[in-house]
C-alpha cells in the first residue's frame, strides 16, 4: 500500500463509533518485544540495528494481518510523513526522530502497527474506537503469537518479556485510553480526577503521550505497572477507573444542562462562531474550540453535527497534516491561515448551534420553535 | 504545570530511575532542550556511550558479558543494554522492580515456546502466593478459582505447546 493511499483512507476508530464514544476517543494496547541475541536499539550501533531489521521486517511483512498493508523503511520516509504518522498515532514520536535502521509496519484498516526498533526491538500497538481496550489486547495478543513463533523472543522465567527500559518488564504491556473531557474541565473539576487517577498507580497524559500537553481537553489515562499482574487484570483495572471518569463527565455534562446552560450555549456558540468565520486559528486554539463543539454535538445543540467529522477535522488541521497537503514545509503563520481555511470548508454545511433550553424563547421572538429543530 | 527551572509552563515531564530512585521533573520546552532532556537525534546515548573510553577498572568489573554494557550505565541511564543485562545485573534488581511495579515476578503471557517445567513451578508458587492472599482477604470465590487453577497445573505437569 502506499502512502497516499493510508493517509486518504480513514482509520475504523476515526468514525466516531465505539462503546462510549462520545466520551472515549480511542483505546490502545501496545507490546513491547525484544530478540534474543541483539542489543536494544538505544545501545546498538547502526550496522547492529539494520541486521535485525533485516531479519524481523519479512517476518512482520508477512504476517496474515499485514496482507495489503503499509510498510516503510524510516530512511525512505520525509520528516513531514513520519509525523503525520505520529498525529495519527500509528508511531511514537521517539519512533518518529529515528532514521537509519527503522521501520513501520500499518495493516490496511490502521487497526494494528508495528514499529521496529523503537525503545525495543518491536512495539506492537493494536487501536479501536471507543472503549474497547479487550478488542485492542485480542488483536495484539495475536500478532505477538504469531511472531513469536517465527522470532527468537527475549524472555525469562522470572521477569516475563525482557525491555529496555525495566519500567516495561513483564507484561510490555501499555494500555491506554484516549479521553474527552470538556464538562470536566469547563466545571473545574478536572484537577481532582486527574490526581485520583495519578493516585491508583495509572498515568495521565496529554494527547501525544508522555511529556505532551492536555490540548482539547483530551487525555491519555494508562497503566504504569507491567510486571507482578496479568494483562487481563490491568485492562479490567483500567476499564474500572475508565467507567468512574465516564460517569463523571456525564454527571458533569448533565449539570452543565441544568444549572448552565446560558454559560454552555455561550460556550459552544463562540466555538461554532470562532471556527466557522475565523482566516487565523492557532493548533491551541483550533483543539480546545472543536472541544466545544464536540460537547455541543454530543449533547445534540448543533444540529447535524457528525463526531467523526470533527475527528477528522481534529487530524486534518495538525502541523503535518497540514504540510502533507500542502506539498511543502510551512512556517507556523502559514499553517494558521491553513488551519483556518479548512476548518470553514469542513464546517459550511453546518448550521449554527441551538440553544440549551427549549423552554427559554428568544425575548423577542416567543413564537419562534427554531430552538426545537 | 509550572517548569522546575524557569516558572514557564511545562511541556516535558520526564521521569528517571537514579540510583532506584525515580524521580520526576517537570520542564518547559526551552528548558529541556537547553538541559539536553529532548531526544531530538534519536541514539545520540547510544552513539555518546560507545564513543567514550574505555570503561573504569571499577565498572567494568560488574559489566553485561553479552553487550559490554556497565552497571554504572545502567544507573546512570536507567535502561539495559541487551536482554542479557538483565542475567548480568539480576542481583539487586527486585529492589528496583518493587519501587516500580506490583510485584517482581511475571505473572502474565508467556510464549509458547518456553512453556517448561521450570516455569511452571515458579508459576505454581505465584498462585500458592496469590492463593493466600485471596484466603487473607477473604475474597474466597477468587480462592477458589486459585486453587483450581492450581491443581489443574499440578496433574498436567509437563504439557505444553497445545
Amino acid at each position: 500500500m502506499l502512502f497516499k493511499t493510508l493517509i486518504n483512507h480513514p482509520a475504523d476508530w476515526m468514525q466516531g463509533t465505539g462503546p462510549h464514544s462520545e466520551i472515549v476517543m480511542t483505546s490502545r494496547v501496545r507490546l513491547a518485544r525484544n530478540l534474543r541475541g541483539f542489543p536494544f536499539p538505544g545501545y546498538s550501533q547502526e550496522h547492529q540495528r539494520h541486521d535485525l531489521l533485516k531479519l524481523a521486517r519479512p517476518c512482520v511483512d508477512a504476517l496474515p494481518e499485514m496482507k495489503d498493508g503499509y510498510s516503510e523503511d524510516y530512511a525512505k520516509l520525509s520528516k513531514i510523513r513520519k509525523q503525520v504518522l505520529v498525529e495519527r498515532h500509528l508511531v511514537s514520536r521517539e519512533h518518529a526522530a529515528r532514521a537509519n535502521g527503522c521501520a513501520v509496519v500499518v495493516d490496511r484498516k490502521q487497526n494494528l502497527s508495528i514499529m521496529i526498533n523503537e525503545e525495543d526491538h518491536f512495539r506492537i500497538q493494536g487501536i479501536r474506537p471507543g472503549l474497547n481496550l479487550r478488542s485492542a489486547w485480542q488483536l495484539v495478543d495475536k500478532v505477538d503469537s504469531e511472531l513469536e513463533a517465527a522470532l527468537p523472543y527475549a524472555y525469562d522465567e522470572k521477569f516475563g518479556y525482557l525491555t529496555a527500559c525495566p519500567t516495561n518488564l513483564g507484561t510490555g504491556m501499555r494500555a491506554s485510553v484516549m479521553l474527552h473531557l470538556p464538562a470536566l474541565a469547563l466545571t473545574d473539576q478536572i484537577n481532582p480526577v486527574i490526581k485520583a487517577v495519578g493516585k491508583i498507580g495509572l498515568a495521565v497524559r496529554g494527547l501525544y503521550g508522555e511529556g505532551t500537553e492536555a490540548l482539547g481537553n483530551l487525555f491519555q489515562i494508562s497503566n504504569q505497572h507491567t510486571l507482578g499482574e496479568k494483562e487481563s487484570e490491568i485492562i479490567s483495572q483500567i476499564e474500572k477507573v475508565i467507567e468512574r471518569v465516564i460517569s463523571s463527565e456525564r454527571n458533569a455534562r448533565q449539570k452543565l444542562v441544568e444549572d448552565n446552560p446560558t454559560m454552555l450555549s455561550d460556550q459552544v456558540g463562540r466555538a461554532f462562531a470562532v471556527l466557522r468565520y475565523a482566516h487565523i486559528l492557532t493548533s491551541k486554539e483550533a483543539l480546545n474550540l472543536l472541544s466545544m463543539l464536540r460537547l455541543g454535538a454530543d449533547l445534540d445543540l448543533v444540529p447535524n453535527c457528525d463526531r467523526s467529522l470533527l475527528d477528522m477535522l481534529l487530524l486534518e488541521i495538525q502541523p503535518a497534516h497540514l504540510q502533507l497537503r500542502a506539498a511543502r514545509e510551512l512556517t507556523p503563520d502559514e499553517r494558521d491561515v491553513r488551519r483556518a481555511e479548512i476548518t470553514r470548508a469542513r464546517l459550511q454545511s453546518l448550521s449554527g448551534p441551538s440553544n440549551v433550553s427549549n423552554n427559554q424563547p428568544p425575548p423577542e421572538a416567543p413564537s419562534s420553535d427554531s430552538t426545537d429543530e | 504545570m509550572k517548569c522546575d527551572v524557569c516558572e514557564s509552563e511545562a511541556t516535558v515531564f520526564l521521569t528517571q530511575i537514579i540510583n532506584g530512585q525515580m524521580t520526576t521533573v517537570n520542564l518547559c520546552d526551552v528548558c529541556s532542550k537547553a538541559k539536553g532532556v529532548t531526544d531530538e537525534t534519536g541514539f545520540g546515548l547510544a552513539e555518546a556511550f560507545l564513543s567514550q573510553p574505555a570503561p573504569s577498572a571499577e565498572s567494568a568489573a560488574s559489566s553485561c558479558e553479552a553487550c559490554g554494557f556497565t552497571a554504572a550505565q545502567l544507573k546512570k541511564i536507567g535502561r539495559m543494554g541487551c536482554p542479557e543485562c538483565y542475567s548480568a545485573f539480576r542481583d539487586g534488581l527486585d529492589g528496583l522492580l518493587k519501587a516500580m511495579h506490583k510485584g517482581t515476578r511475571h505473572v502474565g503471557k508467556t510464549p509458547r515456546t518456553i512453556t517448561t517445567e521450570g516455569h511452571l513451578r515458579g508459576s505454581v508458587s505465584q498462585l500458592r502466593e496469590e492463593l493466600a492472599h485471596a484466603v487473607r482477604d477473604e475474597r474466597y470465590e477468587d480462592a477458589a478459582h486459585l486453587k483450581s487453577e492450581i491443581e489443574r497445573l499440578l496433574e498436567k505437569p509437563l504439557e505444553s505447546n497445545p
